[in-house]
């Protein structure tokens, strides 16, 4: 393992040294460009293999045994693609993972939606318009955890704030609003906390969008007459694509691998109406310590988020050189 | 009145006074949880779980006094038997009938928080900043396969990078360690690190340190005399991202920490009363560990802004 | 202005005070590691005198019950250092024996001359052997705790309730003698207007994240004649887990859940439990014994305004309790072994024990349970022992932890998400629990 990884930076050093051009290279003093680029780059390149490369080796590895983290004792047999048939033929692992489709499309939704909007808002560029965006900023700032953790009080059918400003609003009576404790709310309840934490991000990503594109487009639209109607949908959405495009990817990629906020707020619960596939991956691995199992499940795990993260690349390739 | 007008080149006043509105409104509403988490912090017990909920109530510090100690519950006649009480989280722990039996651990997480966050942006920045130099002036093999690959290392959802870092880290004695939980918050941040602080290093002219070498500088003193303090705003802005990561992170720390090494995130919501979770002090101890955060991102906005932007562009 | 330098004064003393004790931890000090609840503090209170004796100092970590066995499970695998002693969950007796997290204390008492016959016989069982029903000790039972209920005696009192729960159902309003006669005081109460307030019938178990609706479950089930395994044939479930009598028993769960529990009680344990009662929410409180003492000194609720009883018998007229409790252990990765088994040896002693039950820890030392005194020494001590006398307690395998994954799986969708039938429930736990077993090679 070592030497391969010696040999490797070796050729990568040298590689660089010879990019670089003869005579600065040989004009400097100390070390040589070869030394700075070793220096510069493997230390990274250690850690990296170190704590990720080298654990992903081994998970691989451990996803064809039985292994169990909390049986050091027991003896540890491979069994194949055993855990990969198992888990895919898990109709529980199944329901985690619509669980977590559903998630991540509505909170996709919703914060394309609203930050999309925001953004176009913000663009008017009317007086302090930059504190308030960064007023807005602040909750994608903040711990999902802690702050997941707090919505739990918010969320309390009575005594909290959200169940007695919808009822305020809707006529509900307060102890109705139970959006942990339903099955139908819960979902929603996820959905309501990650859109009010993330879709500041998403607007960021939009303004960046719409800043973009150039004013001579719009000038000349004004020369043709288009309406603002005609104008938006020509110029303004098309361009301001493979932004919004770049934005749904980083949050489908973040929701997908959702974890801290819904453990805190619903734990997957009622049920398992919220259990979303880190959740059940926690559960295996830490909590029934299926270290074998869960292995295998984190590696298709990764290879699904990769996978998909790819192809929508290739798609976002294909708008942007439209 | 012709089209022009509404140009969006030129925004009519009308249309910049309802945008501006409607992002009020919006900001305002979505800063009600932080103001009521605040705010809970600042409330007894009894008026924290008030129905309808108090916006005007008292204030008071018992939230923070039950967030520093722990109590317990003692006799009417055991508590009058006690010397006068030193000060006042004493003296509200009495009225409650119970007595300061000691500090609670939200302290020392706190500071594990301080050192964890701290000292993992501290080294990705370090280590960012030389492999970004690196991959930014000089021809590496493969090197874009392998900067996409250090980032998709950030795709795997963290439970599953947990697994086999709890097996190494059980095996080498470094779980519940701060220097296991530093090397690992320096790992996942040094991808992104690397991958921002190459284009901010790629905008800075190759022919200044050139220039500078010809003048008799060596790389080295070309790099820390010409390019770092071309790349400060980037490399600022590459830290607060990482600390915003390192201070917020919950899944490693809650699975790979137990006590010594255990951070805030986890801590917080463990915070109970006598029952469930003492939502005054639950309150507390996240306002104080929001604080830090509010204060960078209002300070440090223009780089964050420019931060997220950039990130996302050049993805 | 005044008030607003007292707080700053006392945010400040309150900072410096733990900085000061944080600061003043030594290499000596002992790691306790336990829940936080009552008897925790209780426990420290009681640990002072052990410090004061052997200048030995006593740090502790205290987990919500939610997160401790997650967390503590955690640490135990990972090897850590963490705690020096811990007080761990009953079921975690076997997994530990057989990884070798616990120190194995035979030769300990032998030598301190210890004798677990002086301990009630139900808690060396089910706190200190692994294997069951062997004299090896793994730990010294701490405190016992068994499910019990808590109700409101001064609502029971009142003149018109009595009546009007007279005229609804013909009998008098007491202390129930069956789970059906419970389900009808709870309905009773539910929603009913008590002091001007609205109230609920029923806190019982339904958090989903650690075992809370297990822990809850289980009672009626074992009194409605539910089986962990056929009697001659160990691990053979079928036709006993899922029997007509266990389906009957989650079917009265579920409707208990869905009629007589307050709104939102969809995840709730100890500490919720407490609460809804503290807070005048509810007649009935379901929840382990170590909520007593604290209920009974509770100013709003307690005095005489709370009772007691064991759990009330199933269908047939059979009654069991879920056992709660833990002992405690001395944890083998720790550096500071001799020093954690003198507190063992420290806390093992008659007088010690007896002090322990007068904080409002459940002492498990015959010399004190077994006092002629005991019964009438608290209002809640009867209780308390006849719970004791009719206790079981979950599989206590080194697959616990999965096996409860599971129940807590079957029961909180069926029970509180509602879905599927009780004898689905019950046919998938079956085949959970048979397929961990199969992995285990024990089947």
């Amino acid at each position: 393992m070592t030497e391969t990884n010696a040999s490797l930076l070796d050729r990568a050093a040298q590689a660089a040294a010879r990019s670089t051009p003869e005579p600065v290279a040989r004009r400097v003093r100390g070390l040589s460009d070869k030394g700075v680029a070793w220096l510069f780059i493997a230390p990274t390149i250690v850690l990296l293999l170190a704590i990720n490369i080298f654990p992903l080796i081994w998970a691989i590895r451990l996803s064809f045994t039985n292994y169990r983290a909390n049986r050091p004792n027991a003896e540890v047999v491979n069994v194949g693609l055993d855990n990969y048939r198992r888990i895919l033929t898990d109709s529980d692992i199944w329901f985690a993972m619509q669980t977590t489709a559903h998630f991540v499309f509505w909170t996709i939704v919703l914060q394309t939606l609203i930050g999309f909007t925001l953004a176009w808002l913000i663009d008017r560029k009317f007086r302090g318009h930059a504190f308030w965006t960064t007023i807005i900023l602040v909750p994608m700032m903040l711990s999902p955890a802690v702050v997941g953790n707090f919505w739990r009080f918010l969320y309390e059918p009575q005594i909290g704030l959200f169940a007695y400003v919808v009822s305020f609003f809707s006529g509900i009576p307060p102890t109705d609003i139970q959006m942990l404790s339903s099955v139908r709310l819960a979902p929603w309840a996820i959905v309501i906390v990650d859109t009010w934490m993330w879709t500041p991000y998403v607007m960021l990503i939009c303004l960046a969008g719409l800043r973009s594109i150039p004013d001579y487009i719009y000038e000349a639209a004004e020369v043709d007459r288009a309406s603002n109607w005609r104008q938006f949908w020509s110029i303004t959405l098309p361009m301001a694509l493979p932004f919004i495009m770049l934005a749904v990817l980083f949050r489908g990629i973040e929701n997908f691998k959702m974890f801290d906020m819904v453990n805190l707020l619903t734990g997957g619960g009622p049920g398992s109406t919220t259990e979303v596939a880190s959740i059940t991956l926690k559960r295996e691995a830490f909590e029934k310590w299926r270290t074998g199992f869960s292995s295998a499940f984190a590696i298709i795990l990764f290879v699904a988020v990769f996978g998909l993260a790819n192809i929508y690349v290739k798609a976002l390739n294909r708008v942007k050189s439209r | 009145m012709s089209a022009a007008a509404h140009s969006v080149v030129e925004p009519t006043p009308a249309s910049k006074r309802i945008a501006g509105a409607i992002i009020i409104l919006y900001a305002v509403v979505s800063m009600v949880p932080l103001f009521w988490i605040i705010a809970t912090s600042f409330k007894t017990p009894p008026d924290s779980i008030a129905y309808p909920p108090k916006l005007v109530f008292t204030p008071s510090i018992e939230g923070y006094c039950n967030l520093f100690t722990t109590r317990t519950r003692q006799t009417a006649e055991y508590i009058a038997s006690l010397p006068p009480p030193e000060n006042f989280c004493d003296e509200v722990t009495r009225k409650r009938n119970m007595v300061i039996a000691g500090p609670s651990n939200f302290l020392p997480r706190f500071v594990n928080s301080l050192i964890i966050a701290f000292g993992s942006t501290f080294c990705a920045v370090f280590l960012g900043t030389l492999a970004a130099y690196g991959f930014s002036r000089f021809k590496v093999p493969l090197a874009d396969d392998l900067l996409f690959f250090i980032l998709s290392t950030r795709m795997m959802p963290p439970i599953a990078v947990a697994i086999p870092i709890y097996l190494m880290y059980r095996e080498l004695g470094l779980s519940d360690t701060a220097l296991g939980m530093i090397l690992l918050y320096t790992a996942v941040n040094v991808s992104l690190a690397v991958w921002l602080l190459k284009g901010f290093i790629d905008e800075i002219p190759r022919e200044y340190e050139e220039a500078a070498m010809i003048d008799g500088y060596t790389r080295l003193q070309a790099f820390r005399k010409v390019v770092l303090p071309q790349a400060t705003t980037g490399i600022a802005a590459t830290a607060i991202f990482c600390l915003i990561f390192a201070w917020n992170e919950y899944a490693f720390a809650a699975l790979l920490t137990s006590g010594t090494a255990q951070t805030a995130p986890p801590f917080i919501p463990t915070i109970i009363g006598e029952g469930g979770q003492d939502w005054p002090a639950v309150a507390a101890g996240t306002t104080i560990f929001l604080v830090p955060i509010l204060v960078f991102t209002i300070l440090l906005r223009k780089q964050l802004l420019r931060g997220i932007t950039f990130g996302a562009v050049r993805k | 202005m005044k008030s607003i330098s007292k707080c700053t004064l006392g945010l400040a003393s309150a900072l410096l005070a733990s900085t000061a004790i944080a600061g003043s931890a030594q290499a000596e000090d002992l790691t306790l590691c336990w829940a936080a609840w009552d008897p925790a503090n209780a426990l420290v209170e009681l640990s002072k005198d052990f410090t004061a004796q052997t200048g030995i100092g006593m740090k502790f970590e205290f987990v919500p019950w939610t997160n401790y066995a997650d967390r503590f499970l955690n640490e135990l695998n990972s090897k850590g250092k963490l705690c020096d002693l811990i007080i761990g969950d009953s079921q975690w007796i076997g997994g530990s024996a057989e990884n070798g997290h616990y120190v194995k204390l035979n030769d300990f008492f032998d030598k301190e001359g210890i004798k677990m016959s002086d301990f009630v016989d139900a808690t060396v069982v089910g706190y200190s052997e692994w294997p069951k029903n062997t004299p090896n000790y793994w730990s010294l039972p701490a405190f016992g705790d068994v499910v019990g209920w808590t109700y409101r005696k001064d609502w029971f009192e009142k003149p018109e309730i009595q009546a009007a729960f007279k005229e609804k159902y013909g009998r008098d309003l007491a202390v129930p003698a069956t789970f059906a006669e419970l389900k009808d005081i709870a309905e009773f109460f539910q929603g009913r207007e008590v002091d001007g307030k609205k109230v609920y019938g029923a806190s019982i178990y339904t958090e989903r994240g650690s075992e809370g609706v297990t822990m809850g479950v289980m009672d009626v089930l074992y009194s409605y004649g539910f089986k962990y395994e056929n009697p001659d044939k160990p691990y053979d479930m079928e036709g006993y887990v899922n029997s007509e009598k266990s389906v009957k028993g989650l079917e009265f769960y579920k409707a208990l859940y869905d009629c007589c529990t307050p709104p939102g009680a969809s995840n709730s344990y100890m500490g919720e439990g407490i609460d809804a009662f503290k807070s005048g929410q509810v007649a009935l409180h379901m929840n382990f014994a170590f909520t007593w003492p604290g209920l009974q000194k509770d100013e709003m609720v307690g005095g005489d305004k709370v009772g007691f009883f064991a759990n009330p018998a199933g269908p047939d007229g059979e009654k069991f309790a879920q056992l709660g409790g833990q002992g405690i252990s001395v944890v083998s990765y720790s550096d500071k072994q001799d020093a954690a088994l003198q507190y063992i040896k420290w806390f093992a002693q008659p007088e010690v024990q007896k002090k322990w039950w007068s904080l409002g820890g459940f002492s498990c030392l015959k010399a004190v349970v077994e006092d002629p005194s005991f019964p009438a020494s608290q209002p809640y001590a009867k209780t308390f022992l006849d719970s004791m006398a009719i206790v079981k307690d979950f599989w206590a395998e080194p697959s616990y932890a999965s096996l409860l994954q599971a129940s807590q799986k079957r029961f909180h969708d069926y029970v509180v998400a509602g879905q599927g039938t009780a004898k689905e429930a019950l046919d998938g736990l079956v085949k959970d629990w048979t397929e961990i077993f199969e992995d285990d090679g024990k089947m």
